[in-house]
């Protein structure tokens, strides 16, 4: 199975850690992984300002590192749905996947060679879980699923805990992050103090861009609790 | 006067915390509400497929549904008036007050009237407008518009009612009672009712089949002042229409669910007919609703039932209040509908939302809400309404995407200085640094690390 890692530009940039464990994790679970290196970025930043109109050299760059792989897989709920609803490319689209989702979809992992002892919060980023349905959504009358607490609870000594409200945004939301920061950072503080409550010692999640905006206000705070990607948790061993 | 943009609008409202986080609790608890409603049917997801489905045949079928509806509704003895715009709808209701010679009127909630800003137009001219609706009398009292398409006044804490009331009923000043307020509101409102010989009320659904139309309230006040006064007028937008009565099994059992929790509302009246001696008129108004239905990626806001599920929901909403929206509909379904209004005026509005979807999933006619703010922000960028440095950000972003050598570059660069991300940039005036800290640059990026460790 020949897998292309996908590692979205501030990934690479500012969390190389979340990459190299997708890396890790993948191998461990025997694909054979490319990491295409004129990789840049999915295109989303732009579209999401409203701005799809001129990411064609973006979707072109991105095709190019892309093409011919069996599976696309990256560590970003976000990008991934970006892709999946917005690249020119039929193939691409359909042959993209977020890593969580690869592993339990298309993988089918049964179990994990890792070891965390360590109370966690979960953070369900909205792209991943309402764009790419990693999860079930607390707004649908369906019955309930979770392809992230699936594989965190497989994590040997892993214990852990949904905030108050089970799916609400953190408020990262790319650009709005800063078109729109006091709401911003507001919805962050509400998820965060909800997490707290619980004592968590990381806020988790599938999405870097979520926990970047999240440990943002952490570290302004001061605060003890950390954020991890569930990939490196995933990846963690004794 | 410099109108603030949601982003200022929201700054403001956040300055005040702990009024902010009674918003958000006291919506989240709606919110909760309809959550709880909706899981008690097992059929619930089905029904709002339906639902959306028969809005969609209707609107397909629109001009046959109206003139079926008009005809039928002439039958009943209904005077029946097309306005192409809110300034027609106003003068249509005008020309009615007129005909009679009254200088005051009740109406109950209606927020095409809102829309059409109908009570400065005949405030204007003399007319005295009394809204009946306990939350919009709030409001009104205090000039101000709802901040709510449900509950208009939710901005409000018992405190404010309080003072409102002492200075416009004479209540007891500090007295925030809520049982004693709503009293005293009851029995202005009632000598309100008694007095008025006009009473306009919106429309929920017009059934075209039987010409008959559907006023949903919880207060009763549409009906009494429909039943008190001489002369009815309902005004509605042009999509309010259903094929058939049976459908009302559909919607009625999917709006009170949505808006508030309630199995359904309080008061659901069928008005079919004028009652002997009275007369009755519907106003169809179109007020852009006919562009809209030609847009392919927007038709379907015009499936909009007005529950305000969307804003309960909306993270955004909850925590910047509905007049930070600066349209008569706030919230998720406002900012989609606002730009078929002004483009550049309400630019800022698909932009006041993180896309987390959650607005679509409580749509009880499942409007693609989070998909529309992101059409909209692609059709107002293109046509130029952009700030000129955002414009310039976004390609230059777009370039450096394009090219892979100039990326790393400026990442190997960017991680130093933080700058690399073009919006990220420490330089004292970046947003993100008020609050937040950035995380530590790391040496090396992932690349350089698979280029020294696994190449």
């Amino acid at each position: 199975m020949r897998v292309a890692l996908f590692v979205p530009c501030y990934i690479d940039q500012f969390y190389p850690q979340v990459a190299i464990a997708s890396l890790e994790l993948l191998e461990k679970l025997g694909c054979e992984v490319t990491v295409p290196a004129q990789q840049t970025c999915c295109g989303q930043p732009m579209a999401n300002s409203g701005f799809a109109h001129i990411t064609g050299g973006c979707d072109t760059n991105f095709e190019t590192n892309f093409s011919g792989f069996d599976y696309i897989v990256g560590p970003s709920g976000s990008c991934v749905l970006h892709l999946k609803e917005h690249h020119p490319d039929a193939k691409i689209r359909a042959s993209v996947y977020e890593i969580c989702e690869f592993l339990v979809d298309v993988l089918k992992v049964k179990s994990l060679p890792a070891y965390f002892p360590h109370k966690v919060g979960l953070h369900q980023s909205c792209h991943g879980q309402r764009g790419l349905r990693i999860s079930s959504m607390t707004e649908l009358n369906e019955k309930p699923f979770s392809k992230l607490t699936y594989l965190l609870d497989l994590v040997e000594g892993c214990e852990w805990k949904y905030p108050e409200r089970q799916d609400e945004c953190c408020g990262f939301g790319g650009t709005f992050c800063v078109t729109e920061e006091a709401v911003s950072v507001k919805m962050g503080q509400d998820r965060i103090q909800e997490h707290q409550a619980n004592e968590v010692e990381y806020i988790v999640g599938a999405d870097t861009s979520c926990l970047m905006h999240m440990e943002g206000i952490l570290k302004r705070s001061a605060s003890n609790v950390g954020v991890k990607h569930i990939v490196e948790i995933l990846n963690a061993h004794a | 006067m410099h109108m603030l943009s949601h982003a200022e609008a929201s700054e403001k409202f956040i300055a005040n915390q702990e009024r902010t986080d009674w918003h958000d609790d006291t919506l989240w608890f709606v919110r909760a509400k309809r959550d709880k409603a909706s899981k008690l049917l097992p059929e619930w997801e089905a029904l709002r497929e339906q639902a959306s489905q028969i809005k969609e045949h209707m609107l397909s079928n629109l001009p046959q549904y109206l003139l079926e509806f008009e005809a039928n509704a002439q039958a009943n003895g209904v005077q029946v008036h097309w306005a192409k715009d809110a300034h027609e709808h106003n003068e249509i209701v005008y020309s009615i007050i007129q005909k009679h010679g009254d200088k005051a009127l009740v109406k109950s909630k209606s927020m095409l009237t809102e829309e059409c800003h109908l009570n400065a137009y005949l405030e204007q001219r003399g007319i005295d407008v009394v809204d009946t609706d306990l939350g919009e009398r709030i409001v009104q009292f205090r000039k101000e518009v709802p901040s709510h398409i449900v509950l208009p006044a939710i901005h409000l804490k018992k405190e404010d009612v309080g003072e409102t009331f002492h200075q416009h009923l004479g209540t007891p000043k500090g007295n925030k009672d809520p049982q004693f307020l709503t009293e005293a509101a009851r029995i202005h409102l009632r000598e309100k009712f008694l007095e008025a010989k006009v009473a306009i009320t919106g429309v929920n659904f017009a059934v075209a089949e039987t010409g008959e139309f559907v006023v949903c309230t919880n207060e009763g006040n549409a009906d009494m002042g429909a039943h008190l006064s001489d002369v009815h007028i309902a005004c509605m937008g042009i999509e309010k229409i259903i094929p058939k009565r049976q459908d009302l099994g559909v919607f009625l059992r999917l709006l009170a669910r949505s808006a508030t929790g309630q199995l359904i509302t309080t008061y659901s009246s069928h008005f079919a007919k004028p009652r002997a001696g009275q007369e009755m008129h519907i106003v169809l108004v179109d007020n852009g609703r006919s562009r809209q239905l030609a847009r392919d990626e927007f038709r379907n806001s015009l499936k909009c039932i007005r529950c305000a599920a969307c804003f309960n929901t909306c993270p955004v909403y909850r925590r910047s209040g509905g007049h930070s929206y600066h349209q008569p509909v706030a919230g998720p379904i406002g900012s989609i509908l606002a730009p078929n209004f002004d483009k550049k005026a309400n630019v800022d509005l698909p932009f006041a939302s993180t896309l987390c979807g959650s607005c679509s999933n409580v749509c009880p006619v499942k409007i693609n809400i989070h998909e529309q703010l992101w059409f909209w922000r692609q059709d107002l960028m293109k046509e130029g309404l952009a700030p000129a440095g955002k414009v310039l950000g976004m390609k230059f972003m777009a370039w450096m995407m394009a090219n892979p050598t100039i990326f790393r570059m400026a990442g190997g660069m960017g991680r130093k200085v933080m700058n690399w991300f073009p919006f990220l940039v420490n330089n004292g005036l970046n947003p993100w640094y008020k609050q937040r800290e950035m995380p530590a640059p790391p040496k090396q990026s992932f690349q350089e690390w698979y280029k020294s460790n696994r190449l």
